[in-house]
């Protein structure tokens, strides 16, 4: 951690070339890593903006992963009586396609955001809790690399992304895989919910002076949302995921309903936890593009009040619409009706959503810069996605649409069309933010044009094969059921897999986009002439995110200092009164003296890779199980014994003769 | 808006920004937006997720308390007086956690570790008696896998048990860390957040106590 206030003695010292380096901290023996280069200033860090950078670009080879499980299904479908996967592995395959893009990809990318972004957007040096956050991103690192070993020891899980007791129990899936699936989950799951404690802390406490909620940029709000619905879903699959770990390896028989259990009983905890889990991949993607589209659209955002509410309200009602994914178990009228009318409200908070995107358009001075591309894209695709929703929102129409092809149409269209398209939105409106140079436009849109018509071709004609009874989780079809005309499953399928082809291609751009964008020069620190507070700071970023903590005094507080309102009355006229650079300079010129930095510390890198251990454990060996918890002992004793700023005797001296700066902000190297 | 188009002039008071260091640096206490500390916040949050955790636990025994078939059932070996004692001593742990938290408010360390260590002795008088309680069903012929009933029964006080332990360790170890001066941060509020968590596993194991053993099945 390069920035912290040293006592003005230490520089008197290492000029008197009495620099003695006493090691200190935890146990009286571990030195602290402070270094500011190298691998260690990444593995140790306690930086959000380090953090959020590693989420991403782990979150990123997941999604490669994911997207090549995804192609091989595809390669599969391409023809009658696919020879590429066998069942056994093509229920693999589009087990961990689920569970790879939904767990170690959508959330984390999210994740990714709200860690980089959320303090930034409030005004804050770092999140509430540093080493906590440095904890969450290596139990999701780990726990997904844990989940992945399953494919080398023996298969991986085979029960799909949702993994439903008692298929899933070990008569009906004898691999080790589901083991893998279920401790992973666990240890993903710890990783969210300590996030989640984290940035709800964060979003609430750490906030700028006048900043209060309702001027909170957008997609902070939305985070806020996420991290309260990460808060009480996570605990509900936790306990689903232990009843089901017992089951399998100490013998219980929660699931088996030869012995009386209850069928349903995984349904209702997975899907009240699933269903919240929607609303999670895919509310972080309508708070960036909340923050796109004024931004392009130069305008505010329409109905600011509007789209906080419908967001909170999505969160609420969210947690009250689980059984529509069980419409087809046999739930009984009642139920039925209620969860139904409850699902077509949920469709009146996101409209609202999508009015607002509209009119924040309307009438705007428009700039389809690729994130803009991506924003629209989203509108778009997440509308077609919510209207196939509302169709099986209605019971009758749902228990025919049931485990058919429609279904892995709409979830695709609401994720990918809404989520992921989301999430690149905002890596290439905040890539300048976090990098300081631009990515190429040029590319960016080779990179949205064939995402776009790739997942239209993959997705658009799953619709009309599952409306035409293909179901899903099947891994072969044959030529004698095809039909033909329109409805030729062997042409739809044949299509689709060729847009899996195409929406391949067009993720391969984004990584050539960010290949031939590493030389770019430096640009502004405001190349968007953008509206909210991350946006008051050089780019990237300083260590300590601002020289002065800013004071907020509005909504969009960063576009407000450089806009005047020269209208009369209720007419809006604003007048550029200055640049972006001369805000930014002016919180330069009033730099703060003392500046408290946490410092890296060891031990959430180590009480995470407790975790793998103890699940190795629970696998294969009570002996791992010890030692896991062992390395967990330490750990937690290592943190607790820590203070979170280091001694000065932990950073190496200055050289000598370097003169303290004159803003007494130490730079140790 | 015009007054939105701020300069220099900041009439607002310039608040430092605490992260959670808990150390006092300066004398300075820890400014947050809603007044809270941050810690007491968090802790806030986990316990509310923490509800949700035994929710799944209490719904999963209420649905199979009585799915036995013809094994033992919950009528044929609860020992009320038994359990009531019990938890009776975990609730009276609560009292003395309190007393705790007073006294570190006193900043009287002696007192402070004192009743830590009798809060803890209780948590573990009370451990004991759950150990003692498994000891007795087992013998009586309720193993884990024996009925959908034992395996919720068990899973569920287990998962409180494994509370209660943490919560002793917790316990021991801030008086230890007290003893030594290691402990990082402002005393009185780490006793209070141990003391939250503590209350909490109280709460969790009236109702568990309530429904589990008082409700007939």
């Amino acid at each position: 951690m390069a920035i912290i206030e040293r006592p003005t003695e230490t520089p008197a010292l290492a000029g008197s070339g009495a620099a003695v380096v006493t090691p200190s901290s935890s146990y009286g023996y571990f030195r602290r890593p402070v270094q500011t280069t190298g691998w260690r200033s990444w593995a140790f860090t306690v930086d959000h903006k380090k953090i959020g950078i590693m989420y991403g670009v782990v979150a990123m080879v997941f999604f490669f992963i994911g997207g090549f499980e995804a192609l091989l299904i595809r390669a599969q479908l391409a023809q009658a009586d696919g020879t590429i996967l066998s069942a056994d592995k093509y229920n693999q395959m589009f087990t961990m396609h689920a569970t790879t893009m939904v767990f170690l990809f959508v959330m984390p990318m999210a994740s990714a955001f709200a860690n980089y972004m959320m303090p930034l957007q409030i005004g804050a040096r770092d999140v509430a809790f540093p080493r906590l956050n440095a904890l969450s991103l290596w139990l999701f690192v780990f726990g997904g690399i844990f989940i992945n070993t399953s494919w080398i020891l023996g298969g991986a899980a085979d029960g799909g992304w949702f993994m439903y007791a008692p298929n899933s129990s070990v008569p009906f899936s004898p691999t080790n895989g589901v083991d893998f699936w279920v401790l992973g989950l666990l240890i993903t799951g710890v990783a969210s919910q300590v996030g989640a404690i984290n940035l709800i802390v964060t979003a609430l406490n750490m906030r700028a002076p006048g900043m209060n909620l309702m001027r909170m940029p957008i997609f902070t709000w939305m985070a806020l949302v996420v991290q309260f619905l990460l808060l009480f879903a996570i605990p509900v699959i936790t306990v689903a995921l232990f009843l089901l770990m017992f089951q399998r390896n100490f013998g219980a028989t929660f699931f088996s309903v030869e012995a009386g259990a209850d069928p349903l009983l995984w349904q209702h905890l997975f899907w009240l936890f699933g269903h919240p889990e929607v609303y999670i991949l895919v509310l972080p993607a309508f708070g960036i593009i909340s923050e796109v589209l004024p931004t392009f659209s130069r305008k505010p955002l329409f109905g600011y009040p509007f789209v906080v509410f419908s967001g909170a309200a999505i969160g609420f009602v969210g947690f009250g619409v689980w059984a529509h994914h069980m419409f087809a178990a046999g739930l009984g009228p009642i139920s039925v009706a209620v969860f139904s009318v409850a699902t077509m409200a949920i469709a009146v908070p996101t409209g609202v959503k999508i009015i607002n995107w509209t009119m924040t358009m309307w009438g705007g001075k428009l700039w389809f810069t690729t994130a803009m591309l991506f924003a629209v894209g989203l509108i778009v695709q997440f509308t077609i996605g919510g209207l196939s929703g509302v169709t099986h929102a209605v019971a009758p129409s749902d228990t025919q649409q049931t485990d058919t092809y429609y279904i892995v149409a709409h979830f695709h269209y609401v994720i990918f069309g809404g989520a992921v398209l989301g999430l690149f939105a905002g890596i290439y409106y905040w890539w300048p933010k976090v990098f300081g140079k631009m990515l190429s436009e040029r590319w960016g849109r080779w990179n949205f044009w064939f995402m776009i018509i790739g997942m239209n071709l993959t997705f658009g004609p799953m619709h009309i094969l599952g409306l035409q009874g293909q179901p899903r989780r099947m891994y072969i079809w044959t030529e004698a059921r095809a039909g033909e005309g329109y409805f030729d499953l062997a042409f739809w399928n044949l299509v689709s897999s060729i847009g899996s082809v195409v929406l391949a291609i067009g993720a391969l751009f984004f990584i050539i986009n960010v290949w031939v964008s590493r030389k770019h020069p430096p640009c502004p620190p405001d190349p968007w002439d953008a509206r909210s507070l991350e946006w008051i700071t050089t780019s990237p970023p300083k260590e300590h995110n601002f020289d002065r903590i800013p004071t907020v005094h509005t909504l969009d507080e960063f576009f407000h200092r450089k806009y005047e309102d020269v209208g009369e009355g209720d007419q809006h006229d604003y007048k550029q009164v200055a640049t972006g650079e001369e805000v930014i300079e002016l919180e330069e010129k009033y730099a703060e003296a003392h500046i408290h930095l946490p410092s890296p510390s060891y031990w959430p890198l180590i009480l995470a890779l407790s975790f793998p251990v103890l699940a190795y454990g629970v696998i294969y060996s009570t002996l791992l199980i010890v030692a896991g918890a062992a390395i967990a002992v330490l750990a937690l004793f290592g943190w607790a014994l820590e203070p979170p700023t280091a001694d000065d005797s932990d950073f190496d001296p200055p050289p000598p003769g370097d003169d303290e700066p004159s803003k007494e902000l130490a730079v140790s190297v | 808006m015009s007054d939105a188009t701020i300069t220099e002039t900041d009439d607002a008071v310039e608040i430092p920004h605490g992260y959670d260091d808990g150390s006092d640096h300066i004398g300075l206490p820890h400014h947050t937006s809603t007044g809270l500390s941050n810690t007491k916040l968090a802790m806030w949050l986990f316990l509310g997720s923490e509800c949700l955790l035994f929710g799944g636990l209490i719904s999963t025994y209420m649905l199979y308390r009585n799915r036995q078939a013809d094994q033992l059932g919950p009528d044929q070996l609860w020992d009320i007086p038994f359990t009531s004692a019990t938890s009776f001593v975990l609730l009276m742990s609560s009292l003395t956690m309190v007393m705790s938290v007073s006294a570190a408010k006193r900043k009287d360390e002696q007192r402070t570790k004192l009743w830590l260590t009798v809060t803890a002795l209780l948590g573990g008088l009370f451990l004991a008696g759950q150990v003692y309680e498994f000891t007795v069903f087992y013998r009586e012929g309720l193993g884990y896998t024996t009925s959908l009933f034992s395996s919720s029964f068990y899973t569920l006080t287990g998962f409180h048990g494994v509370h209660v332990a943490v919560g002793i360790i917790m316990l021991l170890s801030l008086v230890a860390m007290l003893a030594r001066g290691k402990l990082v941060g402002d005393k009185h509020e780490t006793v209070e957040m141990i003391g939250l968590y503590w209350h909490f596993v109280d709460v969790v194991w009236i109702v568990i106590f309530t429904l589990v053993y008082l409700i007939p099945a």
